[in-house]
């Protein structure tokens, strides 16, 4: 079969719909985006599902039931995102999996685009579930394959962890036998998915019983793979595509100490005890938090030296590369030529013709007998309206927090204070903060900058469309309190008067800023044009 | 065979067509590949990149390390500058010269063309010039792939293949006018 080139993200796609996926569930988030994105490219509509779903915690569950259901299942989420499906995903570690269950999570370190780099292996152990790193496109194809065979296996659900480098670089992949997709079967027992103490005890129990197992397939993994070497003054342990950078380094790849490769967890500790006895001292390469290098130091440390992040000898932040390796390895860096003084930074900017532009001068202008700090914002495109030209944004968290926060720090006597959101950041999670403020009738403004698109991360179908005002009405925001505006320079002027009224007035009120995406409107009218 | 190439622009200008246009040539050579690229935020007018790896044998980091590439490939004259540390001794910069200005510090241009002028070997060229010529702006990456492809290793045919199969949804015209681009960005480049 010839090799199809793909990105890390559409390997793990093209993995699971082999190993016969029946349907994929995510909320569009970088670097994770294009997993969902290569099965929807496919159009296998009516035979595997992969709509977009509300949020994390949506799609968590959706792929929870399913699973409950009998069929293989994915979610997928950028790191962040498991944060908001925390709950489901916690929990579905406890009610174990029927048919196969595999969540893929994208962790961004060097934060490329996201608010922080926190290492969703935590996440994993926490929930006490096995994690597959791949440290190539092709591992990602055939772990995504054998995940469902894992967690079918032992009935859990199994995490795919990728980084940003990996899930958004291309590779040659050799593709596996398709395999069928599951018919509906209910759970073998009618109780495993009711999690009432009693019940919950139980399948708490069988999942600590299972994780001896569980690192027994670690410890057998052919994805933990160890290379000996002659030298043993050295054993270097890696974690992920750490491995690729560390080969890089050496002539022909041939790395001079003894290296175990770790990609599946539990940690094979039988292996990483061997390795530890064999050498005089250890070095841990692996992406994000030092997660093998904390277990392995523990709290009352080895007796053998151990280097790694936390001793300074990687650096603790950022993603890794082939050059922050060479420090710890002895050798020296090699570098071109120095790059000319005259070369500016050029940060991400609102295209040319955004309605989230003509939003914020609107609102600066409305806000400026106020002063500064009083705008809480959120997570999407018009979050670069926190840079120049506008400096239009006091906040940026997570998902939702523009309405709570605004509506926390009115109750704390900021007033008035405003939240701006875009369209589908708002029925992410913005509607049951919206809840909260109709329930006290907060002094809040929301202004929902609706592009009708989630914009960032490549103009996916956002839920909110057509139905922001009907949300907002149906939540109990008072009807005379809801207005439209649509953010154009001709409009300028209307738009400040409505503003300043809305942010006046001593209650909840709703501006729905209206207007299509530069972007989407201008994919839009090509396509039109180019249309027979 | 090994070629490693960092290609440069501003999210939106097209390095990704040029990307996908020599993975394609890469494919029909039977080469191994890593091509990394930016996804997401950058992508708003941000400075971008991609990392474009290529070889006859196995490929172990999906980044260049610094030093080590074999060419920069820009469609964006300050652009083209960023990366210079990556650029090896012997290394190639081939970069448009016509720059996109979406910031309020940008360099003088003259004072940018003295720094690439300063670059042992380059080949800087006005793709978009080049391209509105042949009736369309929007072409003006494949006039700078076009300038590149004597150096990358790979037959000139096999870019023309590539690009054919890229560009296959989008019409007979479409096609025509990048292989149009391609075939003059090489020609200048040639007789520079």
């Amino acid at each position: 079969m010839q090799k199809l080139m793909l990105m890390g993200d559409e390997a793990v796609a093209r993995g699971a719909l082999d190993a016969g996926m029946s349907g994929i569930y995510a909320y569009p988030g970088t670097p994770s985006t294009e997993i969902t994105e290569y099965v929807q490219g496919l159009d296998l509509r009516g035979e595997v599902h992969s709509e977009w779903s509300a949020n994390e915690k949506t799609a968590m569950e959706s792929a929870l039931g399913m699973s409950y259901a009998g069929k293989r299942a994915m979610v997928c989420m950028k790191h962040v995102g498991l944060n908001v499906a925390a709950d489901p995903f916690m929990n579905a570690a406890i009610t174990g999996v029927n048919g196969g269950m595999v969540i893929a999570v994208a962790d961004d370190p060097s934060m490329h685009s996201s608010q922080n780099e926190q290492d969703s292996r935590y996440f994993a152990r926490f929930a006490m579930i096995p994690v597959l790193e791949p440290s190539s496109q092709q591992e990602a194809y055939d772990m995504a394959y054998g995940a469902f065979d894992l967690s079918e296996r032992y009935l859990v659900p199994v995490m795919i962890r990728l980084t940003t480098r990996l899930a958004h670089s291309r590779s040659g992949v050799k593709r596996s036998p398709p395999k069928p997709r599951n018919e509906l079967r209910m759970p073998g027992s009618p109780t495993q998915f009711i999690l009432l103490p009693g019940m919950a005890r139980k399948s708490y129990r069988r999942l600590i019983d299972v994780q001896a197992d569980l690192e027994k397939e670690s410890h057998e993994s052919r994805f933990n793979a160890f290379f000996d070497a002659a030298d043993t003054s050295v054993g270097i342990l890696t974690g992920g595509l750490a491995y690729n950078y560390l080969a890089e380094n050496f002539d022909d790849f041939k790395i001079p100490w003894p290296v175990l490769k770790i990609c599946q967890y539990p940690l094979p500790v039988k292996r990483i005890r061997e390795l530890y006895e064999r050498c005089d001292s250890l070095i841990v390469i692996e992406e994000g938090y030092p997660l093998i290098e904390e277990t392995l130091r523990g709290v009352l440390g080895t007796a053998k030296k151990i280097r790694g992040k936390l001793d300074g000898s990687l650096p603790r932040t950022g993603e890794l590369n082939p050059d922050v390796l060479k420090p710890v390895l002895g050798l020296s860096p090699k570098k071109g030529m120095e790059v000319p003084s005259l070369v500016r930074d050029r940060p991400p900017a609102l295209c040319k013709g955004c309605s989230h532009a003509d939003v914020f001068h609107a609102l600066n202008e409305a806000m400026e007998s106020y002063g500064d700090g009083r705008v809480f914002s959120d997570i999407g495109c018009y979050t670069l309206g926190a840079f120049p030209p506008f400096n239009a944004l006091d906040t940026c968290v997570d998902m939702g927090a523009s309405i709570t926060m605004a509506k926390g720090a009115a109750d704390a006597g900021l007033i008035p204070s405003v939240s701006v959101i875009g369209d589908s950041t708002f029925t992410h999670s913005g509607m049951t903060g919206l809840l909260d403020a109709v329930m006290e009738n907060s002094p809040i403004t929301v202004i929902i900058s609706d592009n009708r698109t989630t914009a960032m991360t490549g103009g996916q179908k956002s839920h909110a469309e057509d139905r922001l005002e009907s949300i907002c009405r149906g939540l109990g925001v008072s009807p005379e309190h809801i207005r439209r505006i649509t953010p154009l320079k001709k409009y300028h002027r209307d738009n400040v008067e409505i503003l300043k009224e809305e942010i006046a007035y001593g209650g909840l009120s709703v501006i729905l800023a209206e207007r299509e995406c530069i972007q989407t409107a201008t994919r839009r009218k090509r396509k039109e044009k180019t249309k027979p | 065979m090994k070629c490693d190439i960092i290609i440069a622009g501003v999210g939106g200008q097209g390095i990704l067509s040029i990307a996908a246009s020599i993975g394609m040539a890469a494919l029909g050579n039977d080469l191994e590949i890593k091509q990394a690229e930016v996804h997401g935020m950058s992508q708003r007018g941000g400075a971008v990149q991609s990392n474009m790896r290529i070889s006859s044998g196995s490929i172990a980091s999906d980044l260049i390390p610094l030093g080590e590439a074999d060419l920069i490939i820009s469609v964006e004259p300050m652009e083209s500058l960023r990366y210079l540390p990556w650029l090896s001794a012997g290394g190639w910069l081939i970069t448009n010269t016509n720059p996109f200005i979406n910031i309020p510090d940008y360099p003088d241009l003259e004072a940018l063309k003295e720094q690439i002028d300063a670059v042992p070997r380059h080949v800087a060229l006005d793709a978009d010039a080049i391209a509105s010529s042949l009736g369309s702006a929007r072409v003006s990456n494949m006039v700078v792939l076009g300038a590149a492809t004597p150096y990358i290793g790979i037959p000139y045919g096999s870019f023309k293949q590539g690009i054919r199969k890229i560009f296959s949804r989008k019409g007979e015209e479409i096609i025509a006018m990048n292989l149009a681009a391609l075939r003059k960005g090489k020609e200048m480049a040639e007789s520079l």
